[in-house]
């Protein structure tokens, strides 16, 4: 299993963003809102430089933050509005362990690397990334090494999300 | 030698346990409250078209958040969740119960070594009484709904020794307290075991206190190991004999000394449960309201605590007192004579619940308010639009008796 497509490297000053909270991610104030289309509009609304991400991001696109995303809330609007823009992974030197409970459930690929910010990549690059070894590819190369999905990982993402693979146990 | 957790687990996996890796988990106990309780039976309902309760004896609805509802949302929100458990065979403590993780308790549904999640980020509570306990969120617990397991990643566990008794008054809010302030960042997504003379010596209540704020160390659980009275009154409660488990020569992945010799009133300011200092330090701050409640100080003893304070006083004629007991169990307890002491100084009182977080029945915080509250978070805007500072039920009622921040033994 493995996924391609172009980076956004979530940052300040050359430096990846750490402790990105559900609120900064997905605003309280949107909550009420149930279609999950209408999420993608909100994606990072609330963080400071990246309010227009949901403008500039494409179906595909792969984002890379620093440690603890997603800290915070339960709440799994901050998981569905990055499904609705398409985005593909989420790489982090490490996440909220709730945020990363809703992601699983929901088929995001969260994928934890500790030395993604080491790794030669700028936003606009195209990686690979391939679920089952943790290898980051660019341009033929390997770049950097990520924690593989572990089995139940796995298992979840290829049924699509938690209640897919419910039906499948 | 396998840590508590790793022992609790190995008992509801065929998995391999071992830190880091992610096993199926069996979940003895499953429930879902008024808040998410809705979700997860929109989820069943979408995701699946029958059999949506893997076994319904060990299924509950647990109503506490907003109890009884005093907005539409939360009202129609229960009412869902009590149309599906009346179609399924599921068993509700509804709006005159109480809070969910306390009441299972209670129940004697909840005991030491047994697996147990909720849609509550503080039922993880249930440490207090050496079970795993485990908030999540709204997919997850549809899926144990149907299922009956959850998957679930092996944590290490850090070792946490209490060093030395306090020579000052204190409570199990302050210690609690200490640990928020000592221990954050250092137990983020790890299991913690209490252990030193002033955990042998703690009753239930002031366990629950402890176990409530290892949310806001960052810890995915804090076990207590079991006393005798703990044993005993679980035995009482479920009718069975209670084994519990315990770590012997366990292997941690760190042990932690925490001295609590000079244990004193403590609190934690505006903003943040880990901007801890003491109470003593502070300025004069004046006060507009008190909460004494919550999973975290909603107990009896601690109503107890209150009660010998405010006895046969007033509240300063500025400040507001709200009561709200945590479960049916001890409001009745309150009955021989505490809650007559508490109205007579002036408090409201409600029925039991969660009451302060989460817009609960008994009221928010203004913009401007400032508020003593003993329950465990006060980031901006939890228990309103004011200001909260977290303390003891001893530092809430004095504080309510002078209108400014008093430590209980200054007055």
């Amino acid at each position: 299993m493995r996924v391609k497509g172009r980076v956004w490297k979530i940052e300040k000053d050359g430096k990846l963003l750490d402790d990105i909270d559900t609120d900064m991610i997905y605003h309280n104030k949107y909550l009420h809102i149930v279609d999950k289309k209408e999420m993608r509009k909100y994606a990072f609304s609330n963080l400071e430089g990246w309010k227009d991400f949901p403008n500039k991001a494409r179906e595909g696109d792969i984002i890379i933050v620093g440690e603890n995303f997603g800290c915070g809330s339960s709440r799994q609007h901050a998981v569905d509005c990055f499904l609705a823009l398409g985005i593909k992974a989420i790489l982090a030197k490490s996440f909220g362990a709730i945020y990363k409970r809703n992601a699983i459930n929901s088929g995001l690929a969260v994928i934890e690397c500790k030395d993604i910010d080491k790794a030669n990549i700028n936003t606009g690059d195209k990686i690979e990334i391939n679920f089952e070894s943790g290898e980051i590819i660019k341009e033929g190369r390997l770049v950097a090494k990520a924690k593989p999905m572990n089995k139940i990982q796995a298992s979840i993402y290829k049924a699509g999300n938690l209640f897919n693979y419910a039906k499948l146990i | 030698m396998p840590t508590i957790i790793e022992k609790i687990f190995e008992k509801h996996t065929r998995d391999r346990v071992e830190v880091g890796n992610t096993i199926w988990l069996d979940i003895d106990v499953r429930t879902a409250r008024d808040f998410g309780g809705a979700q997860v039976v929109k989820n069943l309902m979408e995701n699946y078209n029958e059999n949506y309760v893997d076994d319904a004896s060990k299924t509950f609805f647990t109503f506490d958040c907003n109890a009884p509802a005093n907005t539409i949302g939360y009202a129609n929100n229960q009412q869902i969740c009590r149309e599906f458990a009346r179609q399924n065979g599921i068993r509700i403590f509804d709006v005159n119960r109480g809070i969910g993780s306390h009441v299972l308790i209670e129940e004697g549904i909840a005991y030491p070594g047994i697996t147990a999640v909720g849609t509550d980020s503080h039922f993880n509570i249930l440490g207090a009484i050496g079970a795993f306990g485990q908030g999540m969120g709204d997919i997850d617990i549809a899926f144990v709904f149907k299922t009956g397991k959850i998957w679930f990643e092996v944590p290490p566990t850090i070792k946490v020794n209490f060093v030395g008794m306090p020579s000052m008054s204190w409570t199990a809010k302050d210690l609690a307290l200490l640990c928020v302030k000592e221990l954050k960042g250092k137990v983020l997504g790890k299991a913690i075991e209490f252990y030193g003379e002033i955990i042998d010596a703690l009753s239930l209540d002031a366990r629950i206190t402890l176990a409530s704020m290892v949310t806001e160390m960052g810890g995915i659980i804090g076990f207590i190991p079991p006393s005798k009275e703990i044993i005993k009154f679980c035995e009482e409660r479920t009718g069975k004999s209670i084994k519990p488990v315990y770590a012997e020569d366990a292997i941690y992945e760190k042990e932690i000394d925490i001295d609590v010799s000079n244990l004193e009133p403590l609190i934690a300011l505006p903003g943040n449960p880990s901007n801890v200092k003491r109470v003593r330090d502070l300025p004069s701050i004046e006060i507009n309201s008190v909460f004494i409640g919550s999973c975290t100080n909603g107990r009896y003893e601690d109503m107890k605590i209150a009660a010998d304070i405010l006895k046969g006083k007033k509240v300063a004629e500025n400040v507001m007192l709200k009561i709200v007991p945590s479960t049916r169990e001890v409001w009745k307890k309150m009955m021989n004579g505490i809650m007559k002491d508490l109205f007579e100084a002036g408090a409201i009182i409600s029925h039991a619940g969660c009451g302060g977080c989460a817009s609960g029945q008994i009221g928010m915080t203004g913009r401007g308010e400032v508020q003593v509250s003993t329950s465990n978070r006060n980031f901006k805007g939890k228990q309103g639009e004011g200001d909260t500072y977290l303390a003891s039920p001893a530092t809430a009622a004095a504080s309510a008796l002078t209108g400014y921040i008093t430590e209980a033994d200054s007055i």
